[in-house]
């Protein structure tokens, strides 16, 4: 359990069984007028306290994706003090309560149940792996709870999940690969080689690179799909055609560096190109043994990890308030490496919430209030780079629930990033596929 | 890639797999021959095993080797202190009764991983190879080091038959293991037996672990899959015989290796299955085991 989950009045000193029946006679008595009288009246009632907007974050604490949470929780904790110092939400402050999914998402379905039913909170948000969302997302339907995740998985704009699912603070796979391919093919080979783990989000890297590559005139000559629980590669390196000029590799999860060098011994010194995804890579220290293969080769960053002397104040207020220094490591603690091209998403993130929840005079955790925050999130169309969002101007396609953003391309320099490339936002537009607005509330 | 360098760098990949397996399949065929223990917990000493050789090896300066070195020595030095004190705390009291020591086990599983998980973290961190060698085969260049795991093991494992066939202590198992009370009879501490071959097994564990680390990392979960490896090796080999672990590891090592290389991992891993279904099925006692008296 989480100290931050309830503000504990009730073990504070002093308390008299007197009081202790008061409260609960009152809490009592406040359940039957919510549940009895016109939820107009109810809605006016408590829109004049200064109750918490309880946001449920839920993290990936421990499991495959518990580096990634870690700095997920840092980057919501340093919004939500920001928010709550600059007045909270419509004159209410933020509480946040943090519920651990194990990375699993079975798990996440249950989490979700728990905020809706037990802690009764506004929305959910937070989630990062894509199958705990895919995992997630239907019960949050269901139970009409708003839930945004920042996974940048397409599992949102693809039209599969529902209505009250949002990612409107992290660019998807979708848009990120298309709006790099061509960057890819100009500078780096057209004949590419993937790499990717075989599950839903290394099939969205497969789908839509060999797609895009294609389109600018070249081809994925080979689709390795390694199952998420290897631990060992060098078997799949053979598989890699020798006329191959590009290799493009996306892993997730504590095999990663091994991966790497095992692919340096593979080849030594006389490789292809090398383009990767930094998810790959976030949290660990590109100085780590094994890593100096990765010398001269690319990587997508969302976000650039170290701080480029072209960096915003908006980037530099973000790594202050969050606790990263100028290398993208925390600052108590260099080993500790951040995932820097995600977690700002979660920032983002809780910004749009408090703005949507302000647009739509949101007051209580009532299915309408719910449905008019909805709205006016979908109502969205664009985000203004700024302090509220660091990374980068962004648009929000209301009907997809997505938002499409800037990307970055960095080179391995003496074991750091350094950005090369920087896409527009118009490079990472494609089709709609779905209209969620459609859907019933 | 022609035909024969991919079979090479199979048949490379499964002997590294072997060699590790064999390992850590013999430290859990010792515990189960003598003890009749079957100890869900193996795959935590080998993942402690490889946690504490990141704890060991990380702060050392210098040279990689000295690190690697100081956590080879230290590390299963440890884990079989850890085992030591467990097999006194926990199996003796329950008086090595098969059930209750199989749900003892899984009880430490959860206990030991957690703990990993609670002062370790949960993130996968490297060691670095005590050196640094790379063999230019024609067609690909191989881990210097990874044949070095092969030849380490092999060491070891001649270390322990030596030892088992040889020694008066191997002669005090191998009579614990062939009738324990009768050997008690005869004057052999048992007990004493009991509590070495738990520590020893748990050190086999984790040097295999030490072994592995510098080739995959140190993460609090990584010890699911030997562990599940190491009963499918021990069930196939036959529990409690040394050549039969030896013999099933090679080839479940092997065939991981070949099959998955040309086919897919899960078909090997369908195989590595069906065997044991086989052979629990025609041959329950194992290829090598003896029946249970």
């Amino acid at each position: 359990m989480d100290e931050r989950k309830t503000p504990n009045t009730a073990t504070t000193n002093g308390l008299t069984r007197r009081t202790a029946l008061k409260g609960l006679g009152a809490a009592a008595g406040a359940a039957a007028i919510g549940t009895q009288a016109a939820p107009g009246f109810v809605r006016y009632a408590q829109a004049q306290s200064s109750e918490p907007i309880k946001i449920g974050f839920q993290a990936h604490r421990t499991g495959i994706g518990a580096a990634y949470g870690r700095w997920y929780e840092r980057t919501t904790e340093a919004a939500v003090r920001l928010i709550n110092e600059a007045g909270g939400i419509n004159g209410r402050p933020i509480e946040l309560i943090v519920e651990d999914d194990g990375t699993d998402p079975r798990r996440g379905a249950e989490v979700v149940e728990r905020f809706a039913t037990q802690h009764r909170v506004d929305v959910v948000f937070g989630t990062l792996f894509s199958h705990v969302v895919m995992g997630s997302a239907p019960r949050a339907g269901e139970l009409k709870m708003p839930y945004f995740c920042v996974s940048e998985g397409h599992h949102v704009a693809s039209g599969v999940l529902n209505r009250y699912i949002f990612q409107p603070g992290i660019t998807d796979v979708k848009s990120q690969v298309i709006s790099m391919a061509p960057w890819v093919a100009e500078n780096l080979g057209k004949k590419v080689t993937m790499i990717f783990p075989d599950y839903a989000f290394g099939h969205d890297h497969r789908d839509f690179f060999s797609e895009a590559i294609a389109a600018q005139g070249g081809e994925a000559l080979e689709l390795i799909a390694i199952p998420p629980t290897e631990s060992s590669f060098t078997r799949y390196f053979p598989r890699i055609p020798s006329e191959t000029e590009v290799i493009y590799h996306v892993m997730v999860g504590p095999g990663v560096l091994t991966f790497v060098s095992e692919m340096g011994q593979f080849y030594g010194a006389n490789r292809p190109q090398i383009f990767g995804f930094i998810d790959s890579l976030e949290a660990v220290d590109l100085a780590s043994p094994g890593l100096e293969f990765l010398e001269g080769t690319y990587f997508w960053e969302g976000f650039p990890r170290y701080a480029m002397p072209e960096a915003t104040e908006y980037d530099t207020f973000f790594r202050e308030q969050v606790g990263v220094n100028a290398d993208g490591a925390s600052i108590d603690d260099p080993q500790d490496i951040s995932t820097y091209s995600h977690m700002f998403g979660c920032w983002e993130t809780l910004y749009i919430i408090k703005q949507a929840m302000e647009a739509s005079g949101y007051s209580s955790a009532t299915d309408a209030d719910k449905a008019g925050l909805i709205e006016a999130v979908e109502a969205m169309t664009e985000f203004p780079e700024g302090f509220e969002h660091p990374q980068g101007r962004k648009t929000f396609d209301g009907k997809t629930h997505q938002c499409f953003g800037h990307q970055y391309i960095s080179v391995v320099e003496d074991s750091r990033l350094n950005v090369v490339h920087k896409t527009s936002i118009e490079d990472g537009l494609y089709e709609p596929e779905v209209d969620y607005t459609t859907q019933p509330l | 890639m022609d035909f024969g360098p991919y079979l090479l760098l199979a048949s490379l990949e499964g002997l590294v797999t072997a060699a590790v397996l064999s390992l850590t399949a013999l430290g859990l065929s010792l515990v189960f021959g003598v003890m009749r223990i079957v100890n869900v917990a193996h795959g935590e000493f080998f993942m402690l095993g490889a946690v504490l050789a990141w704890a060991i090896a990380t702060p050392i300066a210098g040279n990689p080797a000295l690190g690697f070195a100081l956590a080879m020595v230290c590390s299963p030095l440890v884990v079989g202190a850890m085992a030591l004190l467990s097999e006194r705390l926990v199996l003796r009291r329950l008086k090595y009764e098969p059930e209750a020591t199989i749900v003892a086990t899984i009880g430490m599983l959860y206990i030991i991983q957690q703990l990993a998980l609670t002062f370790y973290g949960p993130d996968a961190r490297a060691v670095q190879a005590p050196f640094d060698w790379r063999i230019q085969f024609p067609w690909f260049g191989y881990s210097g080091y990874k044949l070095s795991v092969v030849g380490a093991s092999i060491t070891l494992m001649l270390l322990t038959w030596l030892v088992l066939a040889r020694t008066r202590i191997g002669l005090m198992l191998r009579a614990t293991q062939y009738d324990g009370e009768t050997a008690q009879a005869f004057g052999i501490p048992i007990d004493r037996v009991y509590c070495g071959v738990f520590a020893v097994g748990a050190m086999l564990a984790a040097v295999a672990a030490v072994l592995i680390v510098p080739i995959q990392q140190a993460h609090y979960l990584m010890g699911l899959d030997p562990l599940l490896l190491s009963f499918i090796v021990v069930i196939i080999g036959g529990l409690g015989s040394l050549k039969g672990t030896v013999v099933a590891a090679v080839v479940i090592g092997m065939s991981d290796g070949i099959i998955s290389v040309f086919f897919s991992p899960t078909l090997a891993k369908i195989l590595a299955t069906l065997l044991v279904a086989m052979v629990l099925v025609y041959r329950p006692q194992g290829l090598f085991g003896k029946a249970v008296r």
